[in-house]
Parts: structure tokens; sequence; C-alpha cells
């Protein structure tokens, strides 16, 4: 018996149960509400449906809160990620609508390794602000997040750049071994940054950094150094995170690309488990909230909610999954007994979950 | 103010300088020299003080009010407040202070222009609106407001839609792709629509959801309409660009869009035109930027001292396809 009732504490004390359990409530939500949204077809030889939507549309989201998660884990925030996702892909954009030909893929590189390399310009600027100079990374990034967004509208004049290039479009659209190109993309860097941070001691110094940065530096961590580097590789992130955006419509929109997507990658962090204060981070934990937060977008259209009350839909179930997670609010809710001291505003709380 | 410039100018340029904000809220003053004084000449003097320049739309709406006034023979003084409500109260004032004849304004927001409005009409200034209007109560503020009729432009899209399926006998499904929640154009255009649809108890919306009027959100959510929905005649989208972003998805579908689907949408910008053209959309009903020479002619009329109406719809049109491919070469926008 206790050691059934051990193994299930072990389950259910995981970071992550609590947001796989609420993402699976929402899939279920959707399959009740329509049975076939779990199905996936083969459709001209690559994999179709809803499922399959959700992933490649959460890709984007992925690399960005990657980057974030990084960021966060120093003590630090990125708030222009969204502006760099504009640049990248304006620049991207502008860069192969004026080739000859669009479809030749030496200009497509080349385009994207332009718009990669201002990126990581933007990234460097953030991070000389934060690691360099010291202002607080919150006022640092949101000079870029303004500024950028002005940029990329000074590189497309204020109007959407549309291209019609074959390989470009593929970073949004295309397929891989029957998957979407974007998720495989997204994959392999999640891959990438794990092995680079979990299997080397980099993942414990950037912690290190963020659970405090002078004790860090005495021990022997170049601290400014590990700073200025989250940034540049959050910039990166954002850049790659940019093209998938603009190649998904194959146009570049200095003022929708990549709109708010710091807020949306910051709440990813958030419901993976990893604390705003920085000084630990959970790869797998963003991942999860990533897919969470495409989920809840892809519920409200498939199981067409009423625009107006949306916000309010996606605003509730992201309460309860923050409430839920939260270590001390659920024992709270074990704990609740009539006899308790001060039960209701502990009921009032508890009321308002139910609905989620 | 006449007094204070001449001042300024004895002092010289170190003096204005130095002066920062009184040098930029009087920089405009130097203009007028040039032969802005009301009366002085018979030219008409317009102030239009435009929004910014976000989108190609906004563009042509600028260039056919510089063309329109330079046809017209009124002297324009352009003024681009960069999305702020702030540089557009200056620019008012800067006008009052030059006294121009007329002034015309695209709002940036609606609310918050009832004090330089009464500036303005203190002034004995006759102020226009373009484009969007505001909520000030006091409708003499204002002589009158020229721009799109949000509502009829989702009427005529609804009336097509009825006139086309006159002969259908089934159910036919719409879905509906609206702009930003709660703005004016998505509010309006959705209630034109649904008003002309009821012709028919045949049309039915069976979906409908924003999509932010843009591409990347008109495809995801058509990407969700064509799985929750097996049968899906049409689509009506608020914008050209969401329309765009929508083709992408129904094409990943496998099918045809312009034939398995009927895609009707507002706007007519050049992209759209072109999908248009291409048969990709079957109808556009256009919102136009060119209202210059309808500006133009109420400019003269309320200068005159003419009664004008005190709401005056922009001259617009519909396309089909063929009127598409005809209107495209020589398409401003």
């Amino acid at each position: 018996m206790s050691t059934v009732r051990t193994r299930v504490t072990t389950i259910t004390g995981h970071r992550l149960f609590w947001p796989l359990v609420v993402l699976l409530v929402l899939l279920a939500a959707n399959t009740v509400h329509r049975p076939s949204f779990l199905s996936v077809e083969l459709k001209n030889g690559h994999l179709y449906g809803s499922l399959i939507d959700i992933v490649r549309l959460s890709a984007p989201l992925i690399l960005v809160a990657l980057g974030m998660s990084l960021v966060i884990a120093t003590g630090g925030i990125d708030l222009s990620v969204g502006s760099v996702v504009a640049v990248s892909g304006a620049v991207a954009c502008l860069y192969i609508s004026e080739q000859p030909d669009q479809d030749s893929l030496g200009g497509v590189l080349t385009a994207l390794a332009l718009a990669f390399g201002i990126a990581l310009l933007l990234g460097a600027w953030n991070g000389v602000l934060v690691a360099v100079i010291g202002i607080q990374p919150i006022i640092a990034t949101l000079i870029l997040m303004v500024a950028g967004r002005g940029l990329a509208q000074l590189i497309t004049s204020g109007q959407i750049i549309t291209v019609n290039s074959g390989p470009y479009r593929t970073i949004g659209v295309g397929h891989l071994l029957t998957l979407p190109f974007a998720i495989v993309v997204a994959l392999a860097v999640t891959l990438v940054v794990a092995v680079l941070t979990r299997r080397t001691a980099l993942g414990m110094i950037i912690e290190a950094v963020g659970g405090n940065a002078e004790a860090s530096r005495l021990a022997g961590v170049r601290s400014r150094r590990i700073t200025f580097l989250v940034y540049v590789v959050s910039a990166a992130c954002a850049a790659v995170a940019g093209f998938m955006m603009t190649a998904n419509v194959s146009s570049a929109d200095g003022n929708a690309a990549g709109l708010w997507v710091e807020l949306d990658a910051i709440l990813a962090v958030v419901i993976g488990g990893t604390s705003l204060a920085g000084g630990r981070f959970f790869l797998s934990g963003t991942i999860v909230g990533a897919l969470i937060i495409q989920t809840l977008t892809t519920s409200v259209y498939a199981m067409d909610i009423d625009p107006q009350t949306a916000l309010l839909f996606k605003a509730v179930v992201v309460i309860a999954v923050c409430l839920i997670q939260a270590p001390a609010f659920r024992a709270r809710l074990r704990r609740r007994r009539p006899s308790t001291v001060a039960p209701a505003p502990a009921a009032e709380k508890q009321k308002e979950q139910v609905p989620a | 103010m006449v007094h204070i410039r001449t001042t300024i100018t004895r002092r010289g340029l170190g003096a204005l300088l130095a002066a920062g904000l009184l040098a930029t809220g009087l920089s405009g003053c130097g203009n007028s020299d040039t032969g802005g004084d009301a009366g002085g000449t018979d030219k008409i003097v317009l102030g239009f003080s435009q929004v910014g320049a976000e989108s190609g739309w906004r563009t042509a709406n600028t260039n056919s009010i510089k063309e329109a006034a330079g046809a017209a023979g009124i002297e324009l003084k352009f003024d681009d407040a960069q999305q702020k409500q702030e540089n557009q109260i200056k620019a008012i004032r800067n006008f009052i202070q030059q006294k121009v004849d007329v002034i015309a304004f695209s709002p940036v927001v609606e609310s918050g222009w009832d004090t330089v409005l009464k500036e303005a009409r203190d002034a004995k200034i006759p102020v226009i609106l373009t484009d969007r209007s505001v909520d000030s109560a006091d409708k003499t503020l204002y002589q009158t407001f020229i721009g799109s009729d949000f509502v009829k432009e989702g009427r005529l899209s609804g009336e097509w839609l009825v006139e086309q399926t006159r002969s259908a006998t089934g159910p036919v499904n719409i879905v509906e792709l609206q702009g930003t929640t709660g703005s004016a154009p998505a509010n309006d255009r959705r209630k034109g629509f649904a008003e002309a649809i009821a012709a028919n108890p045949n049309l039915k919306v069976v979906a409908s959801q924003s999509g932010d009027f843009t591409r990347a959100g008109g495809k995801q959510v058509m990407e969700q309409f064509l799985k929750a929905n097996p049968k899906i005649d049409v689509l009506f989208a608020h914008n050209d660009d969401m329309g765009l972003g929508a083709l992408e998805a129904i094409t990943a579908a496998g099918k045809v869009p312009g034939k398995d689907i009927t895609i009707i949408t507002i706007d007519a910008v050049k992209d759209g035109m072109q999908a248009l053209a291409d048969g990709k959309f079957n109808f556009i009903a256009e919102c136009s930027p060119l209202l210059g020479p309808q500006l133009m002619d109420l400019v003269k009329k309320v200068h005159a001292g003419e009664s004008v109406p005190t709401r005056v719809e922009t001259e617009e049109t519909t396309f089909t396809v063929e009127q598409a491919k005809a209107a495209l070469p020589t398409r401003k926008y």
C-alpha cells in the first residue's frame, strides 16, 4: 500500500504532472466537443489534423520560450523578443523580395544569414545594456521592444511585404518525413540547448548566475559573460521564430508579426515551473507550457468560442494552471477543513477554480 | 503671434534654439510667410493632419489627398502625426495659429478632441473629419465627417452572396473571419453582412472568429474552421489580409479557393485584388482610401459658407473577378 502511495505522490509531485494534466484536459474537452479532433490523417504525403496544427503553430513559441527560459534563469527577462521576431522576418522577406529569382536557395540562405546576423546584433545590444552597463533587464529590453517594432516598420516601409519563395515557405509550412518542418527545427534547437545546458556545466553555471551573480563571480564564474550570452541566444531563438512566423504566411508584417509573443513566452516559461526569480530553469516544462498556450488558442477556434468571451476563457484556464501548479495552493486545498482558520478566502478561490 | 515671431527673429537664432520647446511650437509659423495668410491670397489653405503611414492603405490615402489638393488649386499644409494624438493636437494648434482656412484631420483616437476643436471654433476655422470619427457629444465642433461606411461594406458583401445563391436549394454554410474584436470596422461589417444575408434563410453563418485583421490570424482560424466544419461553402473575411491567410489554409486542406469555397472580402488592397483577378477570391467590397477629390469639394463648400451634410460617404465600389482584372493595372494601392 505505502509503496503505491509513494509512487502516486512521486508522480503527482512531479513538476510536469499538473501542466500535462491541464494539456490533456484541454485536448479531452476538444474531443468531447468534436470527436474527430484528435484524428490525424495522411494528406498529400504529410500528416494533417488539428493536433498537427497545434504542434506546428507552437514551434515558434517553443523557440522564443526556450531563449526566454535561459534569460529568466539568470534572473533577467527579455521583452524584446517580439520585436526581434518582427525585425528578422522583415529583413529576410525584404531581401528575398528584391531577388530576381525568389526560389533560389542561395538567395534565401543569404537572407536568413543576414537577418540572423542582425538579430544577433540586437541580442548583443540587450546583453551589453544588461551585463556591461548594468541596466535592469526589464528596462533594458523594453528599449528594444519599442524601438525594434519601429525598426521593423522602417524596414518594411509600413507595408506588408509578400514573398513568393518556395524554399522560404518551407520553413513555415514545409514537411520533413511527414512532420511539419517547423516543429523539426524547434525540436532540433531544443535538443541542442538541452545537451549544451544539461550535459555540460553550462546550465548549472547559468543557474548559479541567476541564484546569485556576485557569489558565482567570486566562485570563478564569468557571470557577466554568461548574462551577455543568454540575451544573444534569446535573440537568436527569436530570429528563427521570426522566420517561421513570416514563412507561415509568406509575408512580413512589421506591425503584427510576433506581437505580444514575449508575454506568451514568459507565460510558457512560468507554466513550465521556472521561477521568475531565476536560479532554476526547466526546458521540458517550457515546452509543455508553449503547447498549452497554443492548444488554448486553437481550442477557441476549434470550439468556436465567442471572440468576446475567448480572452476570459483563456484567463480562467491560465489562472487555473498557475494555481494548481503552485505547491502552496495545493497544500492549502488539502488542508482545508471546516475547522481551519480563515476558510473564507480559500473557499472563494476554490469556487473560481471549479468552472475551469 | 506675429509679435512673438518678430521678437524671436530679432534676437536671432541662438534664442530660438535655447527655447527648444517654443521652437518646435513655432516651427510651422515660419512656413506661413510663404503665403498662408487667410484673405491675403485667394487660394484656399487647408491644414491636414494624417494619422501616420502604417499601411499601404494609409499611404494611398495621403497621396490621394495631396494629388486632389494640387488638382483643386488648394494649398495643402500636410502634417504626419505618427500615430500620436499629442502630435495631432499640436498640428491643429499650429494650423489655428497660421490662420488656415479649413482644418481637416483623420483622428488617431476617438476621444479627447473637445478642447482643441473648441479652439478651432473660436478662431472661426471650420473642421472636417476624414476616415475616422470622434466621440464628441457636441456635433457642432466639426462641419462634417467623410469616410467609409463599414456597415454598407458588409451589406454589399452580403447582398452579392444572396444574389449568387438565389438558386441554391440546400443550406449554404458560411464561415466568418472577424476583424479585431470590438473594433468599429469589425462590428459594423459583421452587422451589415448579417442584415443582408437574413434575406435568404438558407444562408447560415456556422462559425465566426476573430483573425485580428492579420494574415497569420486568418490562416490559423481558417485551419480550425476547415477541420471543425466538413462542409464550408462561403468564407466572408472582414479584410483582404485575413482572406489571403485563409487561402493558404484552404489550399493545404486540399480544396480550391474560389471554387470549392466562395471567398468574399473587404478592402481591395493590391494583394487582395491580385487574388481576385486570379480567381482565388470571388468578390471584394472596396474600402477606398481615395477620398481626396471629395474632401476638396467639401473644403471649397465649407470655405464658401455653404451648408454640407454632416456625414459624407466615400465613393466606393465592389469588384468581381472580371472587374478586378480590368481595374488591376491602374490600381493605385
